[in-house]
């Protein structure tokens, strides 16, 4: 479905409030094909509130949104064939199977053979052997990989993660963020939202900062480094981060 | 995308029948309530009665009681709609291309299904019970659809908290009330003996005319006008409910 040219969103004087409550003040961006862009900001910040609006799940009370050259409000049958959502919270069908829940998935989508799509997504997410298993017998980072999996049904060209990462242990942190990476790789375009900073750091092309429901800064990792005065040389004795030693005791070769 | 309605609407009542299957207690736990009340009503309180009618009680008051099943079976609606609300995978379906009422109607059908098994239940220990029908053919036919419309009636109202409540308690709580009704009716006692205001209420609000109808139609007496008073009632209130129901759920998606 990358059937348009330009950047794959482009969002243009975005409004939202929720009565007297003003989510969003006026917010613009653009995320070009095939890069990973990272909205960050704290609890409130109207992260969520963006996203539901790129993904139709909310109407703006001002300004424009594309996404993959669909307008979100006038063409929101097309934005739904070109994105999908995974929201804060795992949106996986808990009483059925993972494989049973990534099949309803490519059902949904109308998509040829949903069981060959299914083993090979519980392939590629390592949960082949759980495919069978009740998803409320999943550890955290399973129904996240879960979750992600189901997104990736139907190789929508553009995806948003809404805090893909938010709860889960350093070890299920290291898998998602594989599965992002994997994601660019393979050409999609991905929207995430954080409150992470390192999670920006590691994964996004350009980051933007979501505060007060307004983008206060937008650019590259290095771009950003630049607004602040240089670095200094400063020789401090590295010490492991609990972080390291954690995933050192647990054997998880981060 | 209204052309997948109809495929859309099938994979999901596919999966929400696998819920039930995979929890078969709901069924039970439906069944249990209406049964408990015809043990103690006929074995009980059902010889201290006078119907006045000639017939076993338990073939007087199995009409109120198939209503109870319905009035207690419509909560566990409302529970699934919420439960596919607060866990996001409602919005996951939302912000697919799904015909984006299947949703809904996924569940109105699961309700249908669910109902109609408690229903079966309830009467089969009636049979054991000692109820008899001299009903033929097409007067089982019009209570399966007297039972059908009241059901559906009921599954809309259950449609409104299903969507608007904070809490699971509260999803299901508006059914309370609509259990208590028929013992506010001819359901179990003639309304002869009520006082004045009390009868007059007994005997003009919905459920009296629907308990005589099936009462009617399972002794195989005419049934007169109470089979248009209880149609006129249950399509009213279908109406009704489905116009209230339909305009909450667009004010949630959008």
């Amino acid at each position: 479905m990358t059937n348009q040219q330009g950047p794959a969103i482009q969002v243009n004087g975005l409004e939202k409030s929720y009565k007297e409550l003003r989510v969003l003040r006026g917010v613009s961006f653009e995320v070009a094909r095939g890069s990973i862009f990272a909205l960050l900001g704290s609890n409130g910040a109207g992260k969520t509130t963006a996203v539901k609006i790129l993904s139709t799940l909310l109407k703006a009370d001002a300004g424009t949104a594309r996404v993959n050259g669909f307008d979100v409000a006038a063409q929101a049958a097309d934005v739904r064939e070109s994105i999908s959502l995974t929201g804060q919270f795992a949106a996986v069908d808990e009483i059925l199977s993972g494989r049973e829940n990534l099949v309803l998935v490519a059902r949904l989508r109308h998509l040829k053979d949903p069981g060959g799509i299914a083993d090979d997504l519980l392939r590629r997410f390592s949960l082949t052997e759980a495919g069978g298993r009740r998803v409320a017998t999943y550890s955290g980072g399973m129904r996240r990989r879960l979750d992600i999996a189901m997104s990736l049904i139907g190789e929508p060209p553009v995806i948003f993660l809404d805090e893909p990462t938010t709860g889960l242990d350093p070890q299920a942190r290291i898998e998602v963020w594989q599965a992002v990476k994997d994601l660019a790789a393979g050409g999609a375009t991905v929207l995430l939202t954080t409150q992470y900073l390192d999670e920006a750091e590691q994964l996004a092309d350009r980051i933007a900062i979501l505060h007060e429901g307004r983008i206060i800064v937008n650019g590259t990792l290095a771009e950003l480094k630049r607004l602040l005065p240089p670095a200094k040389v400063e020789y401090v004795e590295k010490q492991p981060s609990l972080e390291d030693v954690f995933l050192s005791l647990v054997g998880t070769k981060a | 995308m209204a052309k997948h309605f109809f495929g859309d609407t099938t994979v999901l009542l596919g999966r929400s029948l696998r819920h039930i299957t995979r929890s078969p207690d709901t069924i039970i736990t439906t069944a249990i309530m209406p049964v408990a009340l015809m043990l103690m009503f006929v074995y009980v309180f059902g010889g201290a009665i006078s119907t006045g009618s000639g017939t076993p009680y338990v073939n007087y008051m199995l009409p109120g009681i198939l209503l109870i099943t319905v009035a207690s079976g419509i909560a566990y609606t409302a529970y699934r709609l919420f439960m596919d609300l607060q866990g996001g995978i409602f919005e996951r379906f939302q912000s697919m291309p799904t015909a984006r009422s299947s949703v809904l109607w996924a569940h109105v059908l699961t309700s249908l299904v669910a109902n109609l098994v408690s229903l079966v239940v309830v009467m089969l220990v009636a049979l054991l019970m000692g109820f008899r029908s001299a009903a033929g053919v097409p007067a089982w036919l019009a209570v399966a659809g007297i039972l059908t419309l009241f059901t559906l009636a009921l599954t809309w109202i259950a449609v409104i908290p299903g969507l608007t409540a904070k809490t699971m308690e509260g999803a299901s709580a508006f059914s309370y009330p609509l259990i208590f009704l028929p013992f506010l009716s001819s359901a179990f006692v003639p309304t002869g003996t009520m006082p004045g205001p009390l009868r007059v209420f007994a005997e003009n609000q919905p459920v009296t005319s629907i308990v005589n109808a099936v009462r009617a139609l399972f002794a195989g007496q005419p049934v007169g006008d109470d089979i248009w008073v209880a149609l006129a009632w249950c399509a009213g209130i279908l109406v009704v409910a489905y116009g209230f129901a339909m305009r909450v759920y667009r004010r949630r998606i959008t």
